[in-house]
């Protein structure tokens, strides 16, 4: 079984999603990274694949973007890296990233690695949804890999209810209309909209990201979903460790419980 | 057939490759434009706009001792005479009524050489509306009097940190800035490209420099047709609008230079059509130049304008389907080209559009042929590029 079905099947609340940029903060981290999340209590893991153009992304991720390309990072390295995951990672892994480099790399190959290492699911921003319909849905079913696709306040309800309708993992709630990283807090308007769309009873899981960063954040996003995703807060954490494991551990423990 | 397809695609070509939170940004704008620039009251404003404020329509004017020089009849399309000094103004004009149409208080841009900048800073003046641009922090650099007109028109300009610090960077900042100011703001895309209906939308507004030529050629010459329009091509806004009418056309060779920069094979270039593949970029899928690994490689030319490593996806269509031709023009023949014209016709262009008058040299064309360059910008703002190539 797909192991986004069967956490979504088994956890319903306080899920935790964390994503970092592999080959980040040096380019053999990303294992490491990756054992971290998991054995802090993180359920899912969210590998960013490094871009030269990140328009979803705000300086935190843009940066941890550019060093990781810097560092050497390529789609092929990541996948080899990732080739024996599975000996050490048990939870879902997820890939998140622009479209280009998947075309580059070619969809059906890149579809065929993800399977064989054990990716999950996959999150594309830039990829639109009647192209995932026309284009790539058939071989992300192929491969057994689920699609996450974002909504945002701006988002209209028939709009939600469309994705709704197309996803087969979780979705990817935008918590405010901000790039990553670009706010902190919660609003009374962001609650609105959290309440709003908890009251639609979608059929799929909900996360909500952007601007959950501590304890708070996630405790408020997780009462009106299934959990949250941290992304930037936690590159700041790899960014600026003295000792990698450890302060992965101290971070995630601390979201987890005051 | 070169036309846009519903789903916003010239051929393989086009669409719009944009993260959920730009959606209703774009949709708002994909339902609307059409309807909005259809209508008698936009099209009144437009045109009353272009000729009392801009100048038009700019000359199509006969060339004689350039045409002497390459043996054929030349024209040049002057919209180095449009205010502001570059063909640009004519999608701002348009895309700042379609802005307060649509109720926005708010524009952004993004801009290279700064040229775009200027044309959006002005009718952000004009119209009395708060405009932020951004600019790569290096384009900040090399091309200051631009920024300080931005800046006298009372526009914010803000450097883009990120990437190399260039006009793809200002682009991403631009759309991420849109991303977080939904509702009230307009994005004004200075080029045929973003994602749909933009590439379509700012080729319609330019396309009143082929609609001119038309007639203007129509006046001198009794055709319409000229047998070659040769336009330089960046992301290719002057070329879409010197090639609109003429799409359609076989009779009408369309020629296309793009920026070689120190040599197309010598790492530093913008010859995207040569070195491009098919990819994403900017909301697009176009000819782009990228690594293997799907990362996006920085261009180079010595005209900021055509300093961009991807290109318009209906010139990736043009070139694809063979109706466009392509050439690259390196930096120093652009230069010298730009020199040549300063002392043929006394006018001195933009480098970008020297890189159009530099494939004169290169295209077969027979001495009966009437050819139009167009010269997309005046070289004012290059001046200082003249002076440190100094070869004049």
């Amino acid at each position: 079984m797909n192991r986004i079905d069967n956490l979504f099947q088994t956890k319903k609340e306080n899920i935790l999603s964390i994503y970092f940029t592999a080959g980040f903060p040096k380019l053999e981290d990303t294992i490491m990274v990756m054992e971290g999340i998991e054995e802090a209590g993180a359920d899912i893991i969210e590998i960013g694949m490094p871009y030269s153009d990140p328009v979803a992304d705000g300086p935190t991720i843009q940066e941890s973007n550019k060093v990781a390309l810097e560092n050497g990072m390529s789609m092929k390295k990541m996948f080899s890296q990732l080739e024996s995951m599975r000996d050490k990672i048990s939870i879902p892994v997820v890939l998140m990233g622009y479209l280009n480099p998947i075309m580059q790399y070619g969809v059906e190959a890149f579809c065929q690695k993800c399977k064989e290492v054990g990716v999950d699911g996959l999150i594309v921003p830039d990829l639109p949804i009647q192209q995932y319909q026309e284009d790539y849905k058939e071989l992300f079913d192929q491969y057994d890999l689920r699609n996450t696709f974002l909504i945002s306040p701006q988002t209209s309800e028939t709009r939600i209810r469309e994705i709704d309708k197309q996803s087969d993992g979780f979705i990817y709630m935008v918590s405010s209309h901000s790039i990553t990283g670009a706010k902190s807090g919660i609003s009374e308007e962001q609650i609105a909209y959290f309440e709003g769309v908890k009251a639609m009873e979608l059929a799929n899981p909900r996360l909500i990201g952007f601007g959950i960063s501590d304890h708070a954040t996630f405790m408020t996003a997780s009462s009106y979903s299934n959990g949250a995703i941290i992304g930037s807060a936690f590159i700041k954490v790899l960014r600026d460790a003295k000792n990698l494991k450890q302060d992965i551990k101290t971070f995630i423990q601390g979201v987890k419980q005051a | 057939m070169i036309k846009v397809d519903e789903k916003g695609f010239y051929g393989k070509f086009g669409g719009a490759y944009i993260p959920e939170m730009l959606y209703p940004n774009v949709e708002e704008l994909k339902n609307n434009y059409e309807q909005i620039t259809q209508s008698d009251e936009f099209k009144k404003e437009f045109h009353h706009l272009l000729r009392d404020y801009v100048g038009r329509p700019t000359p199509l004017y006969f060339a004689e001792r350039l045409s002497e020089k390459y043996g054929a009849k030349i024209y040049l399309k002057r919209e180095d005479l449009c205010h502001t000094g570059a063909h640009k103004v004519n999608n701002t004009i348009g895309q700042i009524i379609l802005a307060k149409k649509l109720g926005k208080k708010r524009i952004i841009a993004e801009t290279g050489a700064g040229q775009h900048g200027v044309a959006t800073a002005t009718v952000c003046a004009l119209m009395g509306m708060d405009c932020t641009v951004y600019m790569g922090e290096i384009d900040m650099e090399r091309q200051k009097p631009n920024v300080e007109r931005m800046r006298i028109l009372g526009a914010k300009v803000v450097p883009a940190t990120s990437g190399s610090k260039t006009l793809k960077d200002a682009t991403n900042e631009a759309l991420r800035q849109w991303i977080n100011n939904p509702v009230d703001t307009h994005y004004i895309i200075g080029s045929v490209v973003g994602p749909h209906p933009y590439p379509e939308m700012v080729a319609r507004f330019q396309s009143v420099i082929s609609e001119e030529i038309k007639y203007q050629l129509k006046e001198k010459e009794d055709r319409e047709n000229p047998d070659l329009v040769i336009a330089c091509v960046g992301g290719g806004s002057n070329a879409a609008g010197a090639f609109y009418h003429y799409y359609n056309t076989p009779e009408v060779r369309l020629v296309a230079v793009e920026a070689a920069g120190l040599g197309v094979s010598s790492g530093k270039s913008a010859a995207t059509t040569a070195l491009g593949t098919s990819g994403v970029l900017h909301g697009s899928k176009t000819l782009l130049m990228q690594t293997e690994d799907g990362q996006v490689i920085e261009p180079h030319s010595i005209s900021a304008g055509l300093d961009y490593p991807g290109i318009g996806p209906v010139h990736a269509h043009l070139f694809d389907s063979g109706r466009g031709e392509f050439y690259a023009v390196e930096d120093e023949d652009a230069m010298k080209a730009g020199v040549e014209l300063s002392r043929l016709e006394g006018i001195i262009p933009a480098i970008e559009s020297a890189h159009a008058l530099s494939a004169l040299k290169q295209v077969r064309f027979n001495s009966s042929d009437i050819i139009v360059v167009n010269l997309s910008g005046r070289g004012d703002k290059d001046l200082d590029t003249y002076i440190k190539w100094g070869g004049y």
